[in-house]
């Protein structure tokens, strides 16, 4: 048996991708609820009516996939240009504690329209100067960014632990370490009265549409995707590699930090060290099972947040642990690797 | 200055020092093998957190320490062959293979501890393994209680990294191996199945990385908890490179990392107070990135490290 490449893809097979992936992924973590003694089928209808299943639950889906779906653009847009970008999670930490800090601190009384859009600003800055620094050790020391974005998700952490101890502690949290809140301006407006859902799903969206062109339609989407299929050839061809490779840690950082700043001002309103489920890590799988597609980041983010919203009601009424919503999106990155690899080569005997 | 000195000169700072480094030797020398074979392995995060909760179930579950210790080693193996089943048979992208072996392996702990074990107040707890004194080494003064008093699994890990350092370079495996890490098409000219050198190299490998989970839970706490390996696997991989892909600088510099870790930690209780103590628990990450700076240049990397081998493909 050998594997021989296909001479072209049918756009079907390339669409069908993330759908066959997704349902073998569910017929896999189906095998480990089945284990724990739970009808299957039933324990999914649950997960869906629990993510869609009246309005409360549909604007909670939406509002966890707002995150998902800026740190899955983060990943789809530095993974096209081969840049590594695993570290979303902590430049979404240290977004939100810039944002908290900025507004509680500095911009606390100016006017929403100026206070959002400049928050915003700042919370995307503080992600791509996290990211900007292992960029420099890759093209300075040749240090793959990889394990270094790894490793600095821990610190950022750590610093936003430190800071919501410490300097940014909030006096009347009753000793929790909590960061003080951002100003009620700051607050972003809501998309639905009632509900959590805030303008931060439209930002979004529209972030989505314009990296999509950009990609498509521009000659930088063009260098970062030569900077990510052939760095030597890209070279030769006059791509200035390092300076392309900087805007699009600039973009993909600037979005994780987008991430931390939208969930503090559409959501929480303060910064703990429990802000994010692993939202960085889940904006991964988002981008993979997306293809690196910025419009399918939005459709792969849905299909996360249902999983994680869905699976927590569902664990309560059948006693299966919620983790299975974190195994059955795990497994659909494993799955979508798998279903790529047969949308480019063939099985031959 | 004296404080500095008074924890230098306790004996309790070295034996704690081969305590830390023990889940990092071990660690580090699997994901050295796997990459001297040519293939990343940034499954170990993760199956260092299913090494450490299947090894500790175990031993809840009735297994002695041992049988424990073996089960964590074949689990990490299992997740290995699904690691080399991605990269090597289909050649996907090594970090991303990784990451979903990470995620996979984590999460899947997680399930299997929470459906094993309900939630109580405080997580329940095992035996774990008793540090044994070496007759004669033991006595020696200062030296003896620092480095010769351990558990059996820190002694396994300093002679798995020697006995690494002599497969790798003295013997026809050690070449096949490091030759297939080099250009897999000479080795397979030579005839070497790389392939079949890969699956095995990344299915030891593993194993391996489950054992240095298995010793969290069975030898340094007594029980298992979510995110406890704590980036430990990232550190492993940094170290790979740090010790410039030889094993036997593996051993030393996990030993030195520890030393550093079991340092900054009695630091922390000394000057307690006055420093925020996150500051010295990001040393160890910070150390990492700086070791890698200095050594990336430097380390020579196996050349085919990340390239798939595809039979008859160039």
């Amino acid at each position: 048996m050998r594997f021989e490449r296909r001479e072209h893809r049918p756009l079907a097979l390339v669409l069908l991708t993330p759908v066959m992936a997704i349902v073998a992924a569910l017929a896999l973590s189906g095998i480990l609820i089945a284990i724990a003694g739970a009808p299957v089928l039933e324990a999914y209808w649950r997960i869906l009516t629990g993510a869609f299943g009246s309005r409360l639950s549909t604007t909670e889906t939406l509002t966890r996939a707002t995150p998902l779906m800026l740190t899955g653009l983060a990943a789809a847009v530095a993974f096209r240009a081969r840049l590594w970008n695993i570290g979303a999670e902590g430049q979404l930490y240290l977004g939100a504690i810039a944002v908290a800090a900025a507004s509680s601190h500095l911009l606390g009384g100016l006017p929403a329209a100026i206070q959002i859009p400049a928050l915003l600003a700042i919370g995307a800055l503080a992600g791509m100067l996290l990211l900007l620094v292992p960029l420099w050790l890759r093209l300075r020391f040749s240090v793959d960014e990889v394990v270094t974005t790894l490793l600095l998700n821990f610190v950022a952490v750590l610093f936003v632990s430190m800071l919501i101890d410490t300097v940014l502690k909030d006096p009347t949290a009753f000793g929790w370490p909590q960061s003080q809140s951002v100003a009620d301006a700051a607050m972003l407006p809501k998309l639905l009265a009632r509900s959590r859902l805030h303008i931060g799903l439209g930002l979004a969206v529209v972030l989505a549409f314009i990296l999509q062109f950009v990609q498509q339609r521009t000659v930088f989407g063009l260098r970062s995707r030569a900077a990510g299929l052939n760095p030597a050839g890209a070279v030769f061809a006059g791509v200035p590699l390092g300076r392309t490779l900087v805007v699009v840690a600039c973009i993909s950082g600037g979005l994780a930090g987008l991430a931390g700043a939208v969930e503090v001002m559409g959501v929480k309103g303060y910064v703990t060290t429990d802000l994010s489920p692993g939202y960085g890590y889940s904006g991964i799988v988002v981008a993979m099972l997306a293809n690196l597609n910025p419009l399918g980041v939005v459709l792969a983010a849905l299909f996360t947040a249902t999983m994680f919203v869905g699976a927590d009601g569902m664990s309560r009424a059948m006693h299966i642990p919620s983790y299975i919503a974190d195994v059955t999106v795990a497994l659909s990155l494993l799955t979508m690797l798998t279903a790529i690899f047969f949308t480019q080569y063939r099985i031959r005997r | 200055m004296s404080a500095v000195l008074d924890i230098l000169a306790s004996a309790g700072l070295w034996a704690a020092v081969l305590r830390i480094a023990t889940p990092l030797i071990l660690g580090t020398l699997g994901a050295l093998l796997c990459e001297r074979s040519g293939v990343l392995n940034l499954g170990i995060e993760g199956i260092m957190t299913f090494g450490a909760m299947i090894g500790w179930l175990s031993v809840y579950n009735g297994a002695d320490l041992w049988t424990g210790f073996l089960i964590a080693a074949l689990a990490g193996g299992l997740f290995g062959a699904l690691h080399a089943l991605l990269t090597v048979t289909l050649g996907l992208s090594q970090h991303v293979s990784g990451l979903g072996v990470t995620l996979f392996a984590s999460s899947f702990s997680y399930y299997v501890f929470r459906l094993a074990v309900p939630v109580a107040g405080s997580p329940p707890t095992i035996v774990p393994f008793k540090p044994i004194a070496i007759p004669g080494l033991s006595d020696l003064p200062f030296i003896g209680p620092a480095f010769f008093v351990q558990t059996p699994p820190t002694y396994l890990a300093i002679l798995l990294a020697l006995l690494l350092a002599y497969v790798v370079f003295r013997t026809p495996l050690g070449l096949a191996i490091r030759m297939t890490g080099e250009n897999p098409h000479a080795a397979e000219a030579q005839g070497i199945n790389p392939m079949a050198v890969r699956y095995g190299a990344v299915i030891a490998g593993s194993a391996l990385m489950g054992m240095a989970g298995a010793f969290l839970t069975l030898s340094a706490f007594n029980s298992f908890f979510p995110t406890m390996v704590q980036g430990r696997g990232w550190i492993c991989i940094a170290l790979v490179v740090f010790s410039s892909w030889r094993p036997g600088r593996a051993l030393v510099g996990a030993l030195l990392f520890a030393f550093f870790d079991g340092f900054q930690l009695r630091l922390q209780t000394t000057l307690g107070g006055a420093v925020p103590y996150q500051l010295f628990l990001m040393i160890p990450y910070i150390l990492s990135i700086a070791a890698l700076a200095v050594m990336a240049r430097r380390a020579r990397v196996p050349q085919a490290l990340m390239q798939p081998y595809r039979r008859g493909e160039r």
